[in-house]
């Protein structure tokens, strides 16, 4: 589990994060949305510790990330994987050589051990023979595949991704996503997703934190979305004409007006 | 950020630089692509320049050395003294400066704007350590060796240009050449080399790993860090001079 207490983090004058509090639980899926430039990113980061807050403590487990000795922060990162927005896959390093970096980094297993969790990852983001291909020759959604499987690599209990979706086509989205879901379950990891595919939301959101202006203006479920009265979750989720309709739809099946 | 606020991130950057590596086996892999980039591919234009400008230095010199009370075989003396002196060890670091200083600013400048080195911060990864200390050790370690046959070939090019133009003879040169040969010239361009090499290293690397942009930023900080390693090159040339032959 992950616990954000009150905090706040500014860029010389720009406070971008006003005191946010929140609670990542195990075995979850949590997506932070919002407008761009509402902190998200930074929120993000700020969690992963690339970031150190101003102010407000996050703890791992019920352990303070400040308080940790530089030992104890190097084990925290072994358990931490991250997919980036852009992938940020080695580009000169293959597909195996990108997937397999983190277990030479962090383990003393053989080549063979390592070719065989590797293998065993790629073979379960569904990207097969494609070992020896350097990231410029994926198309995005293999990209992103592998970034996947190169955060799943160590068994991580905690996954944060940031923006898994941008610039991927509604179909191939809806599998990254599908594909975190089944990696959280599964392991029982505690995953963040930084996002503003409503997609997703509607999909994969059991935890939806809505940031605007660096504060945390709402907190709930993809079904809470539907009834929420909050203006500004509602001005943002449904800017959309589809997603107005879609709403309707699941207020008056909630209502028994409509058979689901 | 003023000049001095740079300076003091350099040296902040280089703490962060000199660690014991993490991982060896990630290191060594590191170091070894390092000496091909760096060092490998670098051979032959180092070896292409030297080669012609120790022609151009005897012919210029030939030309210069009219007088014919000045003994001919000075020409390939003052050609051996100039290409250890000077062209191999700083005109070669220069244009060394260009070629691979831009390869290390664009590369981790790429990394950066691309979010790699976040991904290896995220994993607890030192950065500086994994993408500078091989570029650091490759080129302090081989440069040294570039520079030798850099010499020898700018000497070697001195003969073919003078003798294929009839300005002397080989005799003259060969005996100019092995005229008075002190050995802590080499030593001196050996340690000249060797701080050249560390500068050309490390100036582009902080300009590629503190970028802030997309691709135009990481182009303009490749020029920025040619145009300072070059004069720092120059600037440190004359000190070491100073130091070392004073």
């Amino acid at each position: 589990m992950i616990e954000v207490k009150n905090i706040y983090k500014s860029f010389g004058e720009i406070q971008v994060l006003k005191g946010i509090s929140a609670k990542f639980e195990k075995g979850q899926t949590s997506l932070i949305i919002g407008q761009s430039g509402s902190g998200k990113t930074v929120f993000i980061k700020t969690l992963l510790g690339l970031f150190q807050p101003n102010k407000g403590c996050i703890c791992y487990d019920g352990v303070d990330y400040d308080k940790m000795s530089g030992e104890e922060k190097r084990e925290l990162r072994k358990q931490i994987g991250m997919v980036f927005q852009g992938s940020a896959l080695f580009d000169s390093s293959t597909v195996e050589e990108n997937v397999m970096f983190p277990l030479k980094m962090f383990t003393n297993q053989t080549r063979e051990q390592m070719l065989e969790r590797v293998n065993f990852v790629l073979k379960r983001v569904d990207l097969v023979n494609a070992n020896n291909k350097y990231p410029a020759e994926l198309s995005g959604g293999m990209q992103k595949r592998v970034a996947i499987a190169r955060a799943i690599v160590m068994n991580p209990k905690y996954l944060f991704c940031d923006e898994p979706n941008s610039g991927l086509d509604p179909k191939t989205a809806i599998l990254i996503d599908n594909l975190i879901q089944e990696i959280t379950d599964e392991y029982n990891i505690t995953t963040v997703i930084n996002t503003h595919d409503m997609n997703s939301v509607m999909e994969i959101g059991e935890k939806i934190i809505f940031l605007k202006n660096g504060i945390k203006e709402w907190e709930g479920s993809n079904k809470d979305i539907f009834i929420t009265n909050n203006k500004a979750v509602t001005d943002f989720v449904y800017s959309s004409n589809l997603f107005k309709k879609v709403r309707k739809i699941y207020q008056m099946e909630a209502d028994g007006r409509v058979k689901g | 950020m003023n000049y001095i606020e740079h300076i003091g991130k350099y040296f902040l950057m280089l703490g962060q630089v000199f660690k014991r590596p993490q991982k060896m086996r990630i290191f060594k892999e590191a170091l070894v692509r390092e000496l091909d980039d760096l060092g490998n591919k670098s051979l032959g234009i180092a070896a292409f320049i030297a080669f012609f400008v120790g022609g151009v230095v005897s012919i210029q010199t030939a030309l210069n050395v009219d007088n014919p009370v000045i003994p001919k075989y000075l020409i390939g003396f003052a050609t051996k003294r100039s290409i250890i002196l000077e062209f191999a060890p700083t005109f070669i670091s220069v244009i060394l400066a260009g070629k691979v200083g831009s390869f290390i600013t664009s590369s981790i400048g790429t990394m950066r704007v691309t979010e790699q080195i976040d991904a290896l911060e995220v994993m607890g990864i030192n950065s500086l350590n994994l993408l500078v200390l091989p570029k650091i050790i490759a080129t302090v370690f081989f440069y040294p060796f570039m520079i030798t046959i850099s010499m020898f070939l700018g000497i070697l090019g001195g003969y073919v240009a003078g003798t294929l133009t009839g300005l002397f003879s080989t005799t003259d040169y060969i005996d100019g050449v092995q005229l008075d040969f002190v050995p802590y010239l080499i030593k001196y361009a050996i340690i000249k080399t060797m701080v050249f090499a560390f500068v050309i290293a490390t100036i582009p690397s902080y300009h590629g790993y503190y970028v802030k942009g997309g691709a135009l930023e990481v182009g303009r900080a490749s020029t920025q860090a040619v145009v300072w390693t070059s004069v720092v090159i120059i600037v440190l040339n004359y000190f070491l001079t100073q130091m070392l032959l004073g």
